[in-house]
């Protein structure tokens, strides 16, 4: 059992600095947590497969191998160095012939951006919708959170699903249908942010000097409202990744030959007992990706937390 | 405290009017006339007439939306067009299935996730701490229909033969037949809404099994479901672990447990009196907001695990275009979602009085 001090002894030298602007203070504290830092390699690790995918990837995604030496379907991983002369394919191949280390890695052209566009489309509406609801509040924000209500009335995946349905499958629908079922978190986060900013001082001298409130809203509310959002946008790329491989996964994500994790998952399922390694990587990328984003945004979260100061 | 739930009701009703209207009129912007979707492209303009007259699909949208309201709430969803049967009756036969299989892993997150962020919370920075916290922010990143199908190789094919071996599909071993309890009770299923009940309950494999003691089919039953109960519980047990310890640590900060430990009460009687009740509001908070997460993710076990739940209803009626079905399970799974998350507010409103006033 032990007692812990609560309280900290200021460092003096650290009183006499000047303080840093708040985006360097909060890189220095993101910088200071493994947590942070475990999550900013992986994303950077990912992104970088993302750019330079013709590059690291040996074959096209579509080349198929039909009638090579040592090619047929579903062949396990053939490695050189690990004895294997014939031919050399890093994680096998498909049912496709294809070689399936290059379909990986070029997947990651598809849910990276995917990723990041949703979760941009998503803030952007979410926002707006927020700012309005809670800057003009009265039947204005009634309304508008109502029908965020209702869109948080579903389960996210079901609402997804229903509306890839409804606009048939794709990319683009996917990223649509998951950008309408995540905006209300986004929307509200900024309306309370909104409301608890609104009658701060700062604010009320801004509109005493004759600014609109379309200015106000700009340049005073807004930036005010955004690191939330920062933390919440980072974590919500994880979501967007992991809910447009599920639907990739039901079939109503990327169509084929477009290399997707989740529909590369669905292409082989039924071949899981006998050519399991179809199953292990493009899960694997879809995890490592993920948890990128997840530990990223944890990390943000600590390092903007003004509470957290250890 | 009446005051507190009527007011989460007033709140409530609007959202499920909502939900009703959003799928009704999302169906409707499908591309393309209803007809030619469900009878076939080359159906002639007479059968549509027809089929339109027959659905009452000429009457004006509006007309049409309250018809269907009125229907829904006397539990009649119109007919599945693939089965030609009520979707009521389709709903009693997948609903238990799912629910099941929910309550399973959300009991496994909460009996798994609560103890592992109390361990993790008593010894904070130690090795326990971290490989608690390793895993649930891997438990967190998976993909569950990936961690599926690797449990399925794994309890199916690589421990096949052992007494570890699982079976990775179905809600029981072919060829056995269970009873449905009222049989085995020998009563009389006379129509009506009880008998609804009572059929909806025998759906139930492992309820079934257990109120009519057949216990083969309980052993049974609860092999087939471990596999899609751990596959589901995975992400809930994750984030109730990290909830857990984030509570319990910002709890064991506080002066009152500087007091409780400065009285000298055993560390054990601190953490239990003192700290975990306080501790527990916000992952009681989590523990309902994983509902929503659990009946999406309960779309892709019952995909992985081939379960007949409602899950994989609603997917192969996408894939068959079976507006019904689509329609009403919809409504049926966000109604659901929408009622549960009504009883967390409330048992909130019970568990701190605070938010009542709200």
């Amino acid at each position: 059992m032990t007692l812990r001090p609560d309280i900290s002894v200021p460092d003096p030298e650290a009183l006499l600095e000047q303080p840093g602007s708040m985006w360097k203070i909060t890189l220095r504290r993101f910088l200071q947590r493994k947590v942070g830092i475990a999550g900013l390699i992986l994303v950077t690790f990912m992104i970088l497969v993302a750019a330079f995918a013709p590059l690291i990837a040996p074959y096209d995604f579509q080349e198929n191998f039909i009638g090579q030496p040592g090619a047929e379907r579903w062949l396990p991983p053939c490695v050189n160095f690990l004895g294997c002369e014939e031919t050399q394919h890093l994680m096998g191949l498909d049912g496709n012939v294809r070689d399936f280390f290059s379909r990986v890695v070029f997947a990651a052209r598809v849910s990276l951006p995917l990723g990041f566009t949703t979760v941009l489309v998503a803030i952007v509406i979410g926002t707006v919708v927020g700012a309005i609801a809670g800057y003009f509040g009265g039947w204005t924000d009634n309304i508008l959170m109502r029908i965020m209500d209702v869109v948080l009335g579903f389960p996210s995946l079901i609402l997804a699903i229903a509306i890839v349905f409804v606009l048939g499958p794709g990319i683009r629908n996917t990223l649509l249908a998951i950008a309408i079922v995540t905006i209300p978190q986004y929307a509200r986060v900024m309306r309370a942010s909104v409301l608890s900013i609104k009658e701060v001082d700062y604010v009320s001298a801004s509109r005493a000097l004759g600014a609109s409130s379309w200015r106000v809203l700009t340049t005073r509310v807004v930036p005010n409202a955004l690191t939330p959002l920062v933390v919440l946008g980072t974590l919500g790329v994880a979501t967007v990744i992991l809910e447009a491989a599920a639907l990739g996964f039901l079939g109503l994500g990327a169509q084929p030959p477009t290399p997707e994790w989740g529909a590369m998952l669905a292409a082989e399922r039924a071949r899981i007992f006998t050519a399991p390694h179809l199953m292990v990587f493009p899960g694997l990328a879809i995890m490592i990706t993920v948890l990128g984003f997840n530990l990223m945004g944890d990390g943000l979260r600590d390092a903007l937390d003004p509470t957290l100061n250890r | 405290m009446i005051g507190y739930i009527l007011r989460r009701l007033l709140v409530a009703i609007p959202v499920l009017i909502g939900v009703v209207v959003v799928v009704f009129l999302l169906l409707r912007l499908v591309p393309g006339e209803p007809c030619t979707a469900i009878l076939g492209e080359r159906a002639s303009p007479e059968a549509c007439e027809r089929f339109n007259e027959a659905n009452g699909l000429n009457e004006p949208i509006h007309v049409q939306l309250a018809i269907y309201a009125g229907d829904a709430l006397t539990g009649d969803f119109g007919e599945s067009i693939r089965f030609s049967r009520p979707v009521s009756r389709i709903i009693v036969e997948r609903l238990p299935v799912t629910l099941e299989l929910t309550v399973a892993a959300l009991s496994a997150a909460i009996l798994v996730g609560i103890p592992l962020g109390i361990a993790a919370a008593r010894r904070h920075n130690t090795g326990v701490d971290v490989a608690a916290m390793a895993f649930a922010n891997i438990g967190v990143s998976m993909p569950i229909f990936w961690l599926g199908l690797l449990l399925a190789y794994l309890f199916a094919v690589i421990l096949l033969g052992t007494p570890l071996a699982l079976p990775p599909s179905g809600t029981l071993s072919p060829g056995s037949r269970p009873m449905a309890f009222y049989d085995v009770w020998g009563m009389e299923l006379s129509e009506g809404l009880l008998a609804t009940g009572a059929e909806f309950v025998s759906n139930m494999t492992i309820i079934n099994a257990l109120i009519s003691a057949q216990w083969t089919i309980l052993w049974d039953g609860a092999r087939h479901l471990i596999l899609p109960a751990i596959t589901l519980a995975t992400i809930p047990i994750a984030i109730i672990a990290r909830m857990t310890r984030s509570s319990l640590l910002d709890v064991l900060g506080r002066d009152y447990i500087r007091t409780a430990r400065a009285k000298g009460a055993m560390e054990r009687r601190v953490i239990r009196r003192h700290a975990l009740r306080n501790a527990m509001l916000p992952v009681v908070t989590i523990v309902g907001l994983q509902l929503g997460g659990l009946l999406g993710g309960a779309v892709l076990t019952e995909t992985v695990f081939g379960l007949a739940g409602v899950g994989t209803a609603l997917f192969e009626a996408i894939t068959a275009r079976d507006f019904p079905i689509i329609q009403g399970f919809t409504v049926v799974i966000a109604t659901t979602y929408v009622l549960v998350n009504l009883l967390v507010d409330i048992s909130y409103g019970y568990l701190d009085p605070r938010v009542r006033l709200e």
